[in-house]
């Protein structure tokens, strides 16, 4: 029941594999990013570091497919990117919810438009259903549902984003990146805009979540707290235009912390 | 306790069992009580505004009675009795029909319009020249200045009245729904290409509900000006092949000096002004954008 679903069950070991080579990028005449190359290799989970406005967000996009960069080479395995990656998901610093779709609707947005192009995915253990349509549906649904109650929102399917709180809504939108069964999950500072518990709880749930899928995860942030949660390397960017000054395993938070005194002055840390 | 011991353990201030007392429910006075009547009422909304609209009318009655002349300034009960007769005779209603009928198709055929110029706009560098020029160059011009032009072209009917009916319509509403597709949040328009939505699907479940509050307030103000233009142009001409609206409807009985019609004419512009700002307008809101929280 599982072959010939789609192209991603023919390949015997899925390998999110990401190769970024050279990648330039000009925001009109000014260069933002120069000759950036990095590899990433599948499960790993990296943290972007820098100051603000030195193009980490913008490094994201690009990833994404969402921004197209002014010269060099991106390859998600093996293939390369020209427009926005299915499976390469992007979790915004703002929810950016659809207001007038409930909850439950705003999970199911990426099953919706997923339809015909990526069916049930990689994982053996997840039954695909053969049906088309309504039971595709209706399994959609239940995932959705599924991975509401996850992130701890099963009561607040009806609601309307704006009557969440700002944590919930950043929840709701986890549980949409995750219902599109990404390989690699890109977050944007996600928690840059929650209180230091939010943040915390928010922290674990997506450490918690992407490990159990294996997924590939960047994380962009000023805040070397949430690479020390989330990550097993990190990746400092520096310069104008910019490019990687420091490429390393995390050991602990502390030495992360040391390692950045270099790198990253300690009170940049303006709004982003 | 030195100084360092302290450093670094969250701060909990001793619990003395002597001081800490257990309070009784306080019973000694109402804590919560029910404001007068009166204050109640007059917290309403619609009362207040009533109240208003009855001294109005005293007012209006009692200078009308003071005037002692018909012909200038029929009282309100004059001005009722008018109103009534002409709903009950049926001519009120067939004057407001013609009037909403052109209305309707100067409004539609305008937002039409609107909707293509600004969807040039937002995808061409060229369509967003022409809108910005168009709408400086236009925008300004009262519509019902350019009658005496469109009765030249298109001559004595409904096809002058919807000519500047358009044009009252269209640079407002094009305006305002530009400037709602570009306040489109970034994330949002990342997050809809970011899960694979492009061309015409990303237009219609992002980008048009997105836009939606400043494309209803486009709306609105088209409609107002479509309203104060049609009613105004009919006042000017308006009776193509001996039908004309309640404009001329209006213009006709100040001519005869049956002011009280004219005043009952006047009611019902407002009225139904009002009724479909505050009706139909603010229903639709209540049902879109005050549902989904982006306005209040």
């Amino acid at each position: 029941m599982l072959a010939g679903w789609s192209c991603f069950d023919r390949i015997p070991v899925p390998s999110p594999h990401l190769a970024l080579d050279a990648i330039g990028f000009r925001h009109g005449a000014r260069p933002i990013l120069d000759r950036l190359s990095l590899q990433v290799a599948a499960g790993e989970r990296v943290g972007i570091l820098g100051p603000s406005g030195v193009g980490k967000s913008t490094l994201l996009q690009i990833v994404a497919g969402l921004v197209a960069p002014s010269s060099g080479e991106l390859g998600i395995d093996g293939a390369s990117v020209t427009g926005p990656v299915p499976g390469a998901t992007m979790m915004f610093q703002r929810p950016a919810l659809l207001p007038w779709a409930s909850v439950l609707d705003n999970v199911l947005l990426p099953s919706r438009l997923m339809g015909r192009r990526d069916p049930g995915r990689r994982d053996p253990g997840r039954r695909d259903p053969g049906r088309r349509d309504s039971g595709r549906r209706d399994e959609a649904r239940s995932e959705a549902l599924r991975l509401l109650g996850e992130v701890g929102l099963a009561d607040r399917v009806d609601a309307k984003p704006h009557a969440l709180s700002g944590g919930q809504q950043q929840r709701v939108a986890l549980a949409r990146a995750l219902a599109s069964r990404p390989r690699i999950l890109l977050l944007d500072e996600p928690f840059s805009a929650l209180d230091p518990e939010m943040r915390a709880a928010l922290r674990a749930d997506v450490k918690r979540l992407a490990q159990e899928r294996g997924l590939t995860l960047l994380i962009v942030t000023h805040d070397p707290a949430d690479v020390a949660a989330l990550a097993e390397r990190a990746v400092v960017l520096g310069g104008r235009p910019a490019g990687i000054v420091a490429d390393f395993t995390l050991a602990s938070e502390a030495d992360l912390r040391a390692r950045l005194g270099g790198h990253v002055s300690q009170n940049g840390r303006e709004a982003a | 306790m030195s100084e360092a011991s302290l450093a670094g353990r969250p701060l909990v201030p001793p619990i003395r069992p002597e001081y800490d007392h257990v309070l009784a429910p306080f019973v000694e006075a109402p804590v919560e009580r029910v404001l007068p009547f009166s204050t109640r009422l007059w917290q309403q909304d619609w009362l207040r505004k009533g109240l208003i609209i009855v001294a109005l009318i005293l007012v209006w009655e009692g200078l009308a009675r003071w005037q002692d002349n018909d012909l200038l300034l029929p009282g309100f009960g004059a001005t009722m009795s008018a109103l009534v007769e002409g709903l009950v005779n049926g001519e009120l209603l067939d004057r407001v029909r013609i009037s909403l009928v052109v209305l309707m198709q100067g409004y539609v055929y305008g937002i039409v319009l609107a909707f293509l110029l600004t969807t040039l706009a937002v995808s061409t560098q060229f369509g967003r020249d022409l809108l910005s020029t168009l709408t400086a160059m236009f925008n300004p011009l009262p519509a019902i200045a350019l009658l005496p032009l469109a009765l030249l072209w298109f001559g004595l009917g409904s096809g002058s009245l919807i000519f500047v009916l358009i044009h009252s319509v269209l640079w407002p509403m094009a305006l305002n729904t530009y400037a709602g597709f570009q306040g489109v949040p970034e994330t949002l328009r990342m997050a809809g290409r970011n899960y694979g939505l492009r061309g015409p699907s990303y237009v219609i479940q992002i980008l048009i509900p997105a836009a939606l509050p400043a494309i209803l307030s486009g709306l609105k103000i088209g409609w107002a000006f479509a309203w104060r233009t049609l009613i105004a142009a009919e006042l000017v001409f308006g009776a193509s092949s001996g039908r004309g609206g309640l404009g001329w409807y209006i213009f006709q009985n100040r001519n005869e000096l049956y002011t009280d019609r004219v005043f009952a004419g006047l009611v019902l512009v407002v009225v139904i002004g009002l009724v479909i700002e505050n009706v139909v307008f603010a229903a639709f809101e209540r049902l879109t954008v005050r549902r989904w929280g982006m306005a209040r």
